[in-house]
């Protein structure tokens, strides 16, 4: 359309399943962070949960160190898992609608008893071996999305915007050769 | 340690199941739609990691100012900082190649598996595999280094 405002039509172009379904979950996600701020004082992030569940199993000291705060990253653990579990039985099932959420068309879903749940078509070397480096990376660089890019931005941390820069950066420049190489899903 | 206020449990997983949605709400738990942003073809997911921190940020700047310490624990409000060196670079190098292969993080690949992404224990055996070999590798040269180990 040649009458459409050019801003629509890029927006349309970058944002093609709208920006209410991310702006809303990152919202949320944000207020599970501050959650736990509130009462705990605690900046938690997600990954340092590998490390210290790894503590049950080896005696390592970088693994050691982790001890005191294994159980809860458990807990905190399972919480997302089954948040994520709720969200699919409400929203992605269809028992909840609401015009903030876009469903989109990428990967599978099935159903198991009256639950709609969602399989990747990303293949699984490409997770195997991507979650390899995600597992050196993130406990090497001190923190991962959330806890250099969710808590540590929102405390305005030089060395967690450094972190969250260069993982964006190296990310797109590996997705983007990845895919130029043909490699899809 | 051991004697934690009776809610701490329960309320850390309360932030759990409210970020997890959330990261199952954005679609972040797919890895689609990570490698579509990461290749330019939907900008979305911008708004899920500046709409979390600008939540988190206006917290970590409220909460030192109106209270001494968290109800729970007693423990000071601070800011997330870390110390800057040369592995932030390096293991922010290796992780963005490891995200921009396989689409998925940390978090996010635990919401995946609570939205019935069973193929993502894939990527959680690698990551696993990945902070195993970091830790093994890291235990042995820092017991190496002289007084470098804390007894805590």
């Amino acid at each position: 359309m040649v009458t459409e405002p050019l801003v629509l039509q890029t927006a349309a172009e970058l944002f093609p399943q709208g920006i209410s379904r991310y702006a809303v979950g990152g919202l949320l996600v944000g207020l599970g962070a501050v959650v736990i701020y509130l009462g705990t004082g605690i900046a938690a992030g997600a990954s340092t949960f590998l490390e210290s569940t790894l503590s049950y199993v080896s005696n390592q000291s970088r693994f050691q160190q982790y001890v005191g705060s294994r159980d809860w990253r458990i807990v905190f653990t399972l919480g997302i898992i089954l948040g994520a579990t709720l969200f699919a039985a409400t929203v992605q099932s269809g028992v909840i609608t609401t015009s903030l959420y876009e469903a989109g068309t990428t990967g599978e879903l099935y159903e198991v008893g009256g639950i709609t749940l969602w399989l990747t078509e990303v293949q699984p070397w490409r997770l195997f071996v991507g979650g390899i480096f995600v597992g050196i990376g993130t406990r090497l660089g001190k923190g991962c999305t959330s806890g250099h890019g969710v808590c540590g931005v929102g405390s305005a941390s030089k060395t967690s915007i450094i972190g969250v820069v260069t993982f964006i950066l190296v990310a797109i420049l590996t997705a983007q050769t990845v895919a130029f190489l043909g490699v899809s899903p | 340690m051991a004697n934690r206020h009776p809610l701490f449990k329960p309320l850390i997983f309360v932030g759990g199941l409210i970020f997890g949605f959330g990261l199952g709400f954005s679609h972040m738990a797919r890895p689609e739609v990570v490698l579509n942003f990461l290749q330019f073809e939907d900008l979305g997911l911008v708004f899920v990691m500046f709409g979390a921190a600008i939540v988190t940020g206006i917290a970590f700047a409220v909460m030192p100012r109106i209270r001494d310490s968290a109800p729970l624990t007693g423990d000071a409000y601070r800011r997330r900082l870390k110390s800057f060196d040369r592995n932030v670079l390096v293991g922010g190098a290796i992780f963005g190649v490891g995200w921009g292969l396989s689409g998925i993080c940390p978090g996010a690949a635990y919401a995946s598996l609570g939205v019935g992404n069973v193929t993502i224990l894939w990527a959680l055996a690698g990551m696993f595999v990945g902070a195993y070999a970091q830790g093994y590798w890291r235990s042995r040269t820092t017991d190496v280094e002289p007084a470098a180990a804390g007894a805590d």
